[in-house]
């Protein structure tokens, strides 16, 4: 079926307001997650475009449908970046086409960096969207601090088209790191991996990655720790480091650009995954509680990002949800099928007050069920 | 500032009321006579007073779904309040509402610096949050500078900022979870130990709603280790301009100070005649902050230094010691005090792009001339958000309502160079009416159907937030 690729807000508006049977809302249709619906793809792949960038403000405005690439590019120019590093789901997902700014809020998809930074979330100051009346709405703006009424730009964000399809999204950047460096332990259990780990992000040293892969590029468990900022900044910090860890064993010291780099965008977009079969669960949880709730899942491959926070886990095609959910009946947290056969159950089952929450939200946002509507599903 | 008129069913029923909340609290927890309400009847917004119906200060997440849930099946408006600091009248009740009190509920119920978090109850002082952790080198980064007395609650329901929050946030960046009571005195848990709550992000909704949406009773905070150090540099510049530019090229080149502060020349001197910080009397200064260990401080100093030098400052006094430190920041920090020694005041919260920061000071200077009021600038520059004082005289009649026009009109101001009209200080009652002037009717229409969803009877802190014309047919249609 062809898509619907609106290329101004207000034709955008127009086939919404016009619409009457469910939709799936997608940006560049790169990250497929939970179950879509079957309905015609209205896509902001056409509402492209950088509208303001201010440096000096640490600010940029889009259209939604611009390729996160464009904005990445537009931002080294000026030495700036995202700095809560979206993850690319191509390669996990085996998707093509080009990721999109709004597909990134829409997801809320945060790197690595999240535990220092914050979420994609943290970085959307404003955004502008249509309803499911065909009304477009704004919220937020594009300055730093803003309190003035309800948070919806928070609310968007995640929402993956549920409430709305933003067209133009407000959000801060940051300036990049001049050097960056990484730590790494090897051999370590799940168990040690998450305590160095801990006791890294616990210092005041600025830790800006902390992770550990089952399976390290030479089949050993490889645990490594990033550091960016200044030059002597990082030589300092990977000493101090590199004392606080000791009885994890003896740290190496990577300060190589592109080796860094390389190793945490693999991190971050889940590389050793890409290749391997199976589904592909996205798990938070308190970082102590990760190597416990992954020893339960029988057949099961870990990484752990967010110094154990987060969890990919991989396990064998066709676990059926109930395996993961109660594994988790202990563990506060949620848990979400990222690659694997959408079922109704991908998204972290909601209690009935909260679900409650969700159905009214939706229903005011979108009182046609136009959007998504397979998606984010409440059945607890 | 209009207030609805107290519903005379609702006054005609607190007998009965009182009876039913005395049933579930403790006697000490009900405050119904006339001469202790009063100690209500305000927050930091002192112009405008109105004594409550009663006030009820539970000492549990159930004790505050039994109040709730009595007031909700009796159509009572609950007002909450943390510890009533808000500027803008966020806890200003009526005479028909109960204001509900969070500041029983004090206790730490959890510390984890394993996994960076700390749980408390929210009527739990901001300062005294950090108070629990720094021995062990620990902290809460949002520092609203009302720290010392502002409960986690009304940090939660205003967002609340601070100086810092360039580097670490605002409070809605720092919380993980909370235990809300609904209106109906249903409690919910939402988010937790661990990041990124599930489903839609009820909680970045929460964070901010201004006490509309639910009564939150605990909150997860996500606490750090703080810095080895900390030092700043002062620099005096003789023009606003000068200094704005100043503070977007140190944003450029890649430092980030956990703190920008400006001051301008009258708050300076009223400052200089109070604390005797020994500043410089020039026309804009700047106060810049960085962390790290002493080399790292050293060598982000120089950059920013460096940058300073280009635009010619009046003066420049690095930090090299806790000592000198404490002295930089003594005059900012005593600069509200300062002002209130010498006049009334008003503090304004507007936010703007930081680009427009000379445009906006020259427009302030002009109003300030025009509307015959000073005004004093000090403000967080880094990120926009500013604190223009408006100085009058409170026994002079007139002089309020002269001075809220003037404050309308700077803050429209804000709204019109693409900022906002409040950036940490919450809408309340002060800025309610001028909400039409950033949002469209629409946009304030799906904020409000958002209540609709959390609170259909439009009970919990009915009159804030929205301009009183726009949410007069929910909150009637809800008595």
């Amino acid at each position: 079926m062809t898509a619907l690729t609106p290329k101004t807000e207000a034709e955008l508006a127009e086939i919404v307001a016009s619409a009457n049977a469910p939709m799936r809302i997608t940006g560049g249709g790169t990250r497929p997650i939970g179950k879509p619906c079957d309905g015609p793809v209205l896509s902001t792949s056409a509402l492209s475009g950088i509208e303001l960038y201010e440096p000096g403000a640490l600010t940029l405005v889009a259209r939604t449908g611009t390729p996160v690439s464009e904005v990445e590019k537009t931002l080294a120019k000026e030495g700036q970046r995202l700095a809560f590093e979206p993850m690319d789901h191509r390669g996990l997902l085996g998707t093509t086409g080009e990721p999109t700014i709004g597909g990134v809020f829409a997801a809320n998809v945060s790197g690595p960096r999240r535990i220092q930074t914050g979420a994609a979330r943290d970085f959307l100051l404003g955004v502008r969207f249509v309803d499911g009346t065909g009304q477009v709405l704004r919220n937020g703006g594009r300055v730093m601090k803003n309190v003035t009424g309800y948070d919806l730009v928070k609310l968007m964000a995640g929402s993956y088209g549920t409430l709305g399809v933003m067209t133009e999204v407000a959000l801060k950047v940051l300036p990049k790191s001049r050097h960056t460096g990484m730590l790494a332990l090897t051999g370590l259990s799940d168990t040690d991996a998450v305590r160095a780990l801990s006791r890294a992000l616990a210092s005041p040293y600025e830790v800006t990655g902390g992770a550990h892969l089952q399976n390290g590029p030479d089949g050993a468990p490889l645990t490594v720790i990033r550091i960016e900022g200044f030059e002597n900044s990082i030589a300092y910090r990977a000493d101090e480091l590199q004392k606080l860890l000791g009885a994890f064993g003896t740290a190496t010291f990577e300060t190589d650009a592109d080796r860094t780099t390389q190793r945490w965008r693999e991190i971050r977009d889940v590389a050793m995954f890409h290749d391997a079969p199976g589904d592909v669960w996205r798990i938070s949880v308190k970082p102590s509680d990760a190597p416990g709730l992954v020893a339960q899942v029988p057949g099961a491959e870990a990484l752990y990002d967010w110094g154990g926070g987060l969890i990919w886990l991989r396990v064998p095609e066709g676990t059926q949800a109930d395996t993961i959910r109660n594994a988790m009946q202990a563990t506060p947290g949620h848990a979400t099928l990222i690659r694997g056969a959408a079922g109704a159950g991908a998204f972290q089952p909601l209690s009935p007050a909260i679900g409650a929450l969700h159905d009214g939200l939706r229903a005011k946002f979108d009182p046609k069920g136009l959007f998504n509507p397979g998606l984010m599903d409440r059945a607890a | 500032m209009d207030m609805p008129n107290p519903n005379p069913l609702i006054l005609a029923r607190k007998a009965k009321l009182i009876e039913r909340l005395e049933a579930v609290l403790p006697p000490e927890a009900v405050i119904h006579d006339p001469s202790e309400t009063r100690a209500y009847e305000c927050d930091g917004l002192t112009a405008y007073k109105c004594p409550p119906l009663a006030v009820v200060l539970p000492a549990s997440t159930q004790e505050v779904s039994d109040a709730l849930r009595i007031c909700h099946e009796m159509d009572v408006p609950v007002v909450p309040r943390g510890a009533g600091t808000s500027l803008a009248g966020g806890a200003l009740p009526t005479e028909d509402s109960v204001i509900l009190g969070v500041a029983k509920l004090t206790d730490v119920l959890e510390t984890d610096y394993d996994n960076r978090f700390i749980r408390v109850q929210t009527g739990r002082t901001n300062l005294s949050v950090t108070g629990a952790v720094e021995e062990d080198g620990f902290f809460y980064a949002p520092d609203p500078s009302s720290q010392l007395a502002c409960a986690i609650a009304g940090n939660i329901a205003m967002n609340s900022g601070g100086a810092h929050c360039l580097k670490y946030g605002v409070t809605t960046n720092n919380l993980l979870g909370v235990t809300m009571v609904m209106m109906d005195g249903t409690i919910t848990q939402i988010g937790g130990a661990f990041l990124d709550a599930e489903g839609l992000d009820l909680l970045g909704l929460i964070c901010g709603s201004e006490g509309q949406l639910g009564v939150v009773t605990e909150a997860t905070l996500r606490i750090l280790h703080k810095p080895e150090g900390a030092r700043p540099v002062l620099m005096g510049f003789d023009s606003s301009e000068v200094a704005g530019q100043c503070v977007s090229d140190i944003i450029k080149v890649g430092v980030l100070p956990v703190a920008i502060e400006f001051m301008d020349r009258p708050c300076i001197r009223a400052t200089e005649n109070f604390a005797g910080a020994g500043y410089p009397d020039c026309e804009a200064l700047l106060i810049v902050e960085v962390e790290g260990s002493d080399a790292e401080i050293d060598e982000q100093l120089e950059t920013i230094i460096e940058i300073a030098q280009s635009h010619n400052p009046v003066a420049l006094r690095q930090s090299s010691s806790d000592d000198e430190s404490k002295r930089i920041w003594l005059g900012r920090k005593s600069a509200f005090g300062a002002m209130g020694k010498i006049n009334d005041y008003m503090c304004l919260d507007g936010t703007i792009p930081v680009s427009q920061l000379p445009y906006v000071l020259k427009r302030i200077g002009e109003l300030s001339q025009e509307f015959g009021l000073d005004v004093a600038n000090v403000f967080h520059a880094g990120d926009g958000n500013m604190h223009p004082l408006i100085l009058f005289n409170a026994n002079e009649p007139g002089q309020l309502e002269l001075c809220e026009d003037l404050g309308a009109e700077i803050l429209k101001l804000c709204v019109e160079v693409g900022g906002c009209l409040t950036g940490e200080h919450g809408v309340g009652i002060e800025k309610r009416d001028l909400m039409l002037h950033q949002y469209d009717p629409a946009d304030l229409e799906i904020q409000m159907a958002v209540k609709d969803v959390f609170d259909p009877g439009w009970l919990l802190n009915p009159a804030k937030v929205f301009p009183l014309q726009s949410s007069d047919a929910r909150r009637i249609a809800a008595e």
